[in-house]
């Protein structure tokens, strides 16, 4: 069965650019993308959009419908309303390349100042290790990230305020958690945390969660522990206190 | 100036491309809260109705001074003004608990500040310091205000205990249920599920640890923490409204408004 929607798509460059809309048919178990590649076969050749899997697996297809960031490929019509235009345009935190294309390269520079894994001597000559499986529950959250940067586009200091200088977003937060809790990790990334990565802008308002394609807890599971491990450092007074006294 | 890599697109407040009712769940926050905050001053300041036999409301629970039965210290110290409330001295620390929470804290940034207003909609401000410098650094005393909100439970387990007592009729006491113990029990529960599944405790108790095995009691800890820490938004409003209707239930029996039912 088809019906008629339309998509009102933004195009443009970094100079500008304005809506358009697009009147499409549309069939049954359509999903956003599918519908931008009907466009671009029917209507409109050029227009620009970024996208690998269609399974929700690569994080290309990052934009935003109705206004909610999202993976295109994962947004289904059948959760849309389509009596009225739907929009689709590109995330606002980054800039504009061409239509609902972005330049995320700052996140891969941001991800570059991370200090990396630093895992203890090898528990065996072979150079391995043994990890209980309750140990690395926790940071296989935090690893099911495909990097769509939805979450950096939802949060409201990189998009309304700019940060980006200061700050490192939701999806480096849970990338630090994934290395400073993993079992094997020797490498002390809590100062940082609060000088160059800028933990103390998130003000756990919770929309990197919302947005999230893996539903990882982004600020409960990441943000907060570590946001409680900068306090243990920097502003617990007895935390602080026994630290001096015991050297721990 | 925009920042290298940042989109030079800012939003006016309000501004969004979300066609659902994004501000629904701020206003609610707001009405909700407002709600609260109205009436837990009325009361802290009434000064009144805030004993009924074994029963006494959270709100002023300890009941540091004042001619009751459930006074720590009986009388009223002449040095204190007379518009001071044993209310205001102790509601100081279930305030701060609430107020440093993190989901309240997330949840008032939006709902009083704006801070997004909703996801994705644009802001009033440019300046933005979050919790990265005064005031709001100081929000990271919260887990100080947890020590004392864990004794409060205590403190309101006692009061839940006592309201199990009554009159006997012949000047002692005959154990029994009513609605108001109930009532009173209930909110130790329903704040016990609240401040038990707080993200400082979740840390302080197993979260701190990068490694679990070897720490079996703190890794069981952890776990039920973070079992409760789940629901913390649900914990934290069941509680709110528990804690409100535990106090205008007392005060309404004190005032000989409602009676109360004796079940056993
Ligand atoms: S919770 Fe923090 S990191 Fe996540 S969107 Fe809100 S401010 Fe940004
Ligand atoms: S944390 Fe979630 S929203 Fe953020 S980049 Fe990873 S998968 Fe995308
Ligand atoms: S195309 Fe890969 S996530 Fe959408
Ligand atoms: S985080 Fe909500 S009570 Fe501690």
């Amino acid at each position: 069965m088809t019906t008629k929607a339309t998509f009102r798509i933004w195009r443009g460059t970094k100079e500008g650019g304005e809506f358009q809309d697009f009147p499409t048919e549309v069939t049954e178990g359509m999903v956003v993308l599918d519908a931008v590649h009907k466009v671009q076969a029917e209507q409109a050749g050029d227009l620009a959009c970024r996208w690998n899997c269609k399974a929700g697996k690569c994080g290309s297809c990052s934009a935003e419908v109705n206004g909610m960031p999202k993976l295109m490929c994962m947004t289904r019509l059948s959760d849309l309303d389509l009596s009225k235009p739907v929009t689709i345009e590109p995330v606002q935190t980054f800039p504009v390349i061409r239509d609902l294309v972005t330049d995320v390269s700052w996140n891969y520079e941001v991800k570059k100042r991370i200090k990396p894994f630093k895992p203890r001597k090898p528990d065996f000559e072979d150079g391995t290790w043994r990890m209980h499986q309750e140990d690395v529950d926790r940071v296989q959250e935090y690893r099911k990230c495909i990097e769509c940067y939805l979450c950096q586009d939802v949060c409201h200091v990189l998009r309304d305020h700019k940060k980006h200088d200061e700050f490192i977003g939701p999806r480096f937060f849970t990338y630090v958690a994934a290395l400073e809790m993993h079992p094997l990790d020797t490498e002390d990334r809590v100062e940082e945390l609060r000088e160059a990565n800028g933990i103390g802008y998130c003000n756990i308002t919770k929309c990197c969660t919302v947005v999230c394609p893996e539903h990882i807890k982004i600020t409960d599971n990441a943000i907060i522990p570590l946001k409680e491990r900068v306090v243990d450092r920097f502003f617990d007074p007895v935390k602080i206190l026994f630290r001096k006294l015991f050297g721990k | 100036m925009t920042p290298a890599g940042a989109s030079a697109a800012r939003r006016g407040f309000g501004q969004t491309s979300r066609n659902d009712a994004w501000w629904l769940q701020p206003l609610t926050v707001f009405i909700g809260l407002s709600i609260f905050l109205v009436y837990a001053n009325f009361r802290v300041f009434q000064n009144a109705y805030f004993e009924f036999g074994g029963y006494l409301t959270p709100f002023y629970s300890p009941l540091l001074w004042g001619d009751s039965p459930h006074a720590w210290f009986q009388g009223v110290p002449d040095w204190l003004p007379r518009w001071i409330s044993p209310a205001m001295v102790i509601l100081v620390f279930p305030a701060g608990f609430r107020f440093t929470c993190y989901y309240y804290r997330g949840a008032y940034y939006k709902a009083f500040w704006g801070d997004p207003p909703a996801c994705a909609v644009g802001e009033l401000r440019d300046e933005f310091r979050g919790e990265n410098s005064l005031p709001l650094i100081v929000q990271n005393v919260h887990r100080y205000f947890l020590y004392f909100a864990i004794a409060f439970l205590f403190l309101l387990a006692h009061d839940a205990w006592k309201g199990m007592w009554f009159d006997d009729g012949a000047g002692g006491k005959e154990f029994g249920i009513g609605v108001g113990t109930i009532v009173l029990t209930l909110n130790v529960v329903f704040l016990s599920g609240y401040t038990l599944g707080c993200h400082s405790l979740r840390h302080l108790v197993g979260g701190f640890l990068d490694v679990f095995s070897g720490s079996k009691g703190r890794k069981k800890a952890w776990d039920c923490v973070t079992c409760l820490n789940e629901h913390h938004m649900k914990w934290a409003w069941i509680s709110l409204i528990w804690v409100m209707f535990t106090d205008l239930y007392v005060s309404m029996l004190a005032r000989g408004e409602w009676t109360d039912w004796r079940i056993l």
